[in-house]
């Protein structure tokens, strides 16, 4: 599994940030988004078939979190820490190869 | 020199405008105040002022452009009245929240319905939970020099609030009296440069402004707010010493008159001090032991300043021109939450009076005077006195 492309920048701002309240509510720290994990938020998973996969990248330009990033062969990864089960990848997706799978119970 | 010229008192925060050198007006016509964003158009059209001017086509719009103007760091000046103001109602709270010193100049007239264009304070004292500070003056020259001393208390470190200062509606907006206007190296001197280290546009130095607070975060968000209204206080007593130094004219959060050995003081604000303060003379003059006194602070709301004037005298009668239904005047609300937990305390009544632009007479004082006195032996009759009501077409 590759790893995220963000991972240093996401590594230095949990490193960087503060909960520390400014006038104004202003969040001083670029990027700062990323230490609220969003994947709690997911009802449906999307599911990956490699095999279908065509590497057309739709799945990957459509994301909108971005949660989606590409290995070394150019295959999708999810990225479930972000990801909020949104569904536009599976529905962009021409060959079928994402499907929502029902993750909460 | 400064030099003295007759206007009204949209002509006054014009020049207060003009002499505080915003970098932005965007402003939307409402009467009584049209003629400030009309005389300001004027003076960045002659090349007088250096301000962009936005021509938009609401309130709304005209506020929401000055939180973006000052979001992106630099000072911002508007003005509006009644409906207006209430149309900017939602923005307000996004202004305070934000912590953007924006100083918006209102002509305080009544709220429909039935519509009516004259005075009241109904629109701005609706506005009291918003976060921004309040001044009321009570002739031009006040609103002049209350707007520069609105921008410097509002773009203080320890306040960073937004700061709306209040003049009657035609008896202020439209009467002429004479003003002096102070030099411009003077206010330049006193004012400084808006340079915000909080809240700006700056591609070197990326930020986040208006984001979504979580309930983690909101209330700590709030409470920063109520804080800076808190060190207002401090910070407005400072201002008002270096106004005195710098140009000579003496403010207080709440002006005393006569009232160091008064049995009763009329509370007021506005250009009703002014009357007022003429019939303490009267009475005075008759025997009568009565003082007045002028809230020219009433957010953050003067709640030291008021316990030590409720410490002189046996009765408190506020006199004031908006109405909280069901509770009385917003005024005396707040006054009476100023006193509540005091071991002894004055009786604080409450008379409703001047709404719409009716005229408050000297008749309409006597009566307040003679309730006051027989309220000084325990005879509090009514929660809420309505003075100068027709009740013969009621």
């Amino acid at each position: 599994m590759a790893e995220s492309p963000f991972k240093v920048e996401i590594e230095r701002v949990k490193k960087e940030y503060s909960e520390k309240m400014t006038p104004g509510a202003v969040v001083y720290l670029p990027g700062s988004s990323v230490v609220n994990k969003t994947g709690s938020w997911r009802v449906f998973m999307p599911e990956f078939n490699r095999d279908k996969c065509v590497r057309c990248y739709l799945c990957y330009i459509y994301c909108p979190e971005p949660a989606i990033y590409l290995d070394e062969e150019n295959y999708p990864v999810f990225d479930y820490d972000y990801c909020k089960g949104c569904g536009i990848c599976a529905n962009e997706c021409p060959t079928k190869a994402i499907v929502m799978v029902r993750e909460a119970k | 020199m400064p030099i003295r010229k007759v206007m009204k008192a949209n002509e006054a925060a014009a020049w207060a405008a003009k002499l505080a050198k915003p970098k932005v007006v965007a402003a939307f016509p409402i009467t009584p105040s049209t003629l400030v964003p009309e005389k300001i158009s004027e003076f960045v059209a002659n090349g007088e002022m250096d301000a962009e001017f936005i021509k938009v086509e609401s309130e709304h719009s005209a506020i929401s452009a000055c939180v973006g103007a000052s979001a992106a760091g630099v000072r911002v000046f508007t003005a509006t009245a009644s409906q207006g103001l209430a149309l900017m109602h939602e923005i307000l709270f996004i202004a305070a929240g934000m912590r953007l010193p924006i100083v918006v100049a209102i002509g305080n007239r009544s709220l429909s319905a039935p519509i009516n264009i004259w005075n009241d304070w109904q629109d701005s004292i609706s506005e009291r939970d918003t976060g921004w500070l309040q001044f009321y003056a009570e002739n031009n020259q006040e609103a002049l020099d209350l707007i520069l001393a609105a921008f410097k208390v509002a773009e203080d470190e320890r306040v960073l609030l937004p700061a709306m200062v209040g003049f009657d509606a035609f008896i202020l907006t439209h009467t002429v009296e004479p003003v002096e206007i102070p030099d411009q190296e003077v206010v330049d001197s006193f004012l400084g440069e808006y340079v915000p280290k909080h809240a700006y546009l700056d591609p070197a130095r990326p930020i986040t402004q208006g984001a979504l607070g979580f309930p983690a975060h909101y209330m700590e968000a709030r409470y920063t707010v109520w804080e800076a209204n808190e060190a207002a206080k401090k910070v407005i007593d400072e201002v008002f010493e270096e106004f005195e130094k710098t140009f000579g004219r003496r403010y207080h959060k709440i002006e005393e008159y006569k009232t160091d050995d008064a049995d009763i003081v009329l509370v007021t604000m506005g250009s009703l001090a002014g009357t007022v303060k003429e019939f303490v003379d009267k009475k005075r003059e008759e025997g009568v032991k009565i003082g007045a006194a002028k809230i020219t602070v009433y957010r953050p709301f003067p709640v030291e300043e008021i316990r030590a004037l409720a410490k002189k005298t046996k009765v408190l009668a506020i006199l004031e021109k908006d109405i909280s239904f069901s509770i009385g005047g917003a005024v005396f609300a707040d006054t009476s939450r100023a006193l509540i937990n005091e071991k002894e305390k004055p009786v604080v009544l409450d008379f409703i009076l001047g709404l719409g632009g009716r005229d408050v007479t000297f008749e309409n004082l006597e009566e307040i005077v003679s309730i006051a006195k027989k309220a000084i032996d325990g005879g509090v009759e009514e929660e809420v006195y309505w003075i100068g009501l027709r009740k013969e077409i009621l």
